[in-house]
């Protein structure tokens, strides 16, 4: 059905006890044309985009728990796209440009909010950085502009821009079209969206192996409920991207680490948009429920546990009181980590494996949900066409080979 | 926060005084100018990234600023064992 002021009246006239099911809970056939591993925002995007622009609709999507019960349901939700290099540029960009029309176009409401993110600078050499990128984002058609601090105190007047203070923020760089988007409606949204198309979607049902033919090709997956067979895998695993191309005899330049997040309790409008500090690796926001959305960094071992040490959560709040003293008394209520895979150049790799038929897009790092929508049409387009598009290409496996890095770490300093 | 044995100072030490270098036994290659780009990506960027068992590189930054080697299950995060520098790579028992 199409969600509708007309659908919503309707059903409050039954007491919303006659939604029908947004997406059919499917019983994996034998094989598919193109099997998805991994049923967050990326996959189940994905699977959308190979059905509605590429006309392919045998396709499955396989997730070994919950639908965007990964990193989908776990980061804080931030989207932007002012990253220095070209093709950093590009990727985000595109990512941005679906986000824009994505609640009408899959009748979903994934609450799209451009409401600016601010990025702090601390520092000269944050001041020089900042300018840069700007520079660098004007070129490529970005948007991004320098504010002094006052301006910034304007724009987000929580901020504590005293000259005294243990943080000082000399300015700081304004992505007007930035902001956040509901992370859950977005993996729900694309999943109706997709199901509608006739993807099969399929949860509590780990891959378990990928079976390859005698001249290498992929044939399948192994999975909990049986074989499925398919010429054509999708692997959109985020921190498991590692364990999966394993399967399939694949070693990768990936290192999965636990990200952690937290939320306060609700409380009144007070965060009109994103504030970033990449340097005291402090990320805020606050949800249309009331919370304190806040982003922390990364642990600094290799883990799966999906949780991460008190200490990193503890520094990131003692920032934000620093920045935001008016929050000082605020209580957390939860917090929570994620598994985020990592590059070596902090760039994704997204794009063919040595493995005929076998297709992957991992390695967003600590900074995947805001490309969800970009990573997905592009991981879809690679799949149908059985090579990248011009603004995925450079994200192959060969440039740790060829030594052709899209060097984010050294551009922002930071994990982010 | 994990609580880490020091190999060298036989201590349980809070997490803060150590800092992670990595995946271990990754020997640095002692003919650089003979390998090929293949084997220069190998040594750099790939890595086991293991689900489970982890062969890893501390360093105990604050405390005697010494490095060791140690195996931990990255599900748990429980340390299975630490030993010293130039000790054998620690097996993995099935």
């Amino acid at each position: 059905m199409k969600y509708s002021a007309l659908s919503l009246l309707t059903n409050a006239f039954s007491g919303h006890k006659k939604w029908p099911l947004q997406w059919p809970d499917a019983t994996p056939k034998k094989s598919y044309d193109v099997i998805i591993v991994g049923g967050g925002g990326h996959g189940l995007g994905a699977a959308y985009y190979l059905a509605r622009k590429h006309g392919i609709t045998n396709v499955a999507v396989i997730e070994k728990g919950w639908l965007g019960g990964g990193n989908t349901g776990r980061n804080t939700t931030i989207i932007r796209s002012n990253y220095l290099y070209d093709e950093s540029a590009r990727i985000y960009d595109h990512a941005v440009d679906l986000w824009d029309g994505l609640s009408q176009e899959i009748n979903y409401n994934v609450m799209f909010s451009k409401r600016g993110v601010l990025m702090l600078a601390h520092s000269v050499h944050d001041v020089q950085s900042f300018q840069r990128h700007i520079h660098a984002n004007r070129l490529n058609g970005v948007d991004n502009n320098w504010l002094s601090a006052e301006e910034a105190k304007a724009f987000c007047p929580p901020l504590n821009i005293s000259k005294d203070a243990r943080y000082p923020i000399l300015g700081a760089a304004l992505q007007q079209r930035a902001g956040t988007a509901r992370h859950d409606s977005v993996a729900w949204g694309y999943a109706r969206a997709a199901a509608a198309l006739g993807v099969d979607i399929i949860q509590n049902c780990a891959v378990t192996g990928i079976k390859r033919g005698a001249n290498g090709a992929v044939e399948g997956v192994e999975t909990e409920r049986g074989f499925i067979g398919a010429k054509k895998i999708g692997v959109s695993a985020a921190g498991n991207s590692s364990v999966l191309m394993e399967m399939a005899g694949l070693r990768f330049p990936l290192e999965s680490y636990p990200l952690q997040a937290l939320v306060s309790e609700p409380v009144k409008p007070v965060m009109p948009c994103v504030v970033m500090s990449n340097s005291v690796h402090a990320y805020i926001s606050q949800s249309d429920k009331g919370e304190l959305v806040i982003g922390a960094g990364t642990d600094q071992y290799v883990s799966y546990s999906q949780r991460g040490a008190l200490h990193i959560i503890e520094e990131t709040l003692a920032s934000i009181c620093e920045i935001f003293p008016l929050f000082k008394r605020m209580r957390m209520l939860r917090s929570w980590g994620g598994v985020v895979d990592v590059t070596p150049d902090r760039s994704p790799i997204l794009g063919k494996t040595p493995v005929p038929g076998l297709f992957v897009n991992c390695g967003w790092g600590t900074g995947g949900f805001k490309a969800t929508p970009g990573a997905a049409d592009l991981l879809a387009h690679t799949i149908a066409k059985d090579q990248p598009h011009p603004i995925n290409a450079p994200y192959n496996l060969e440039r740790f080979t060829g030594g052709r890095l899209i060097d984010e770490a050294a551009a922002a300093a930071v994990a982010h | 926060m994990l609580l880490i044995k020091c190999p060298y100072c036989q201590e349980d030490r809070p997490e803060i005084e150590f800092s992670y270098s990595g995946e271990a036994h990754i020997a640095r290659p002692l003919n650089p100018d003979d390998l090929s780009d293949e084997e220069w990506a190998e040594y750099l960027f790939i890595r086991s990234n293991r689900r489970g068992l982890h062969h890893e590189r501390w360093l105990h930054a604050h405390g005697c600023a010494r490095f060791f080697n140690a195996l931990r299950d990255t599900v748990s995060d429980k340390f299975e064992l630490t030993y010293k520098m130039g000790e054998p790579k620690a097996q993995v028992k099935k």
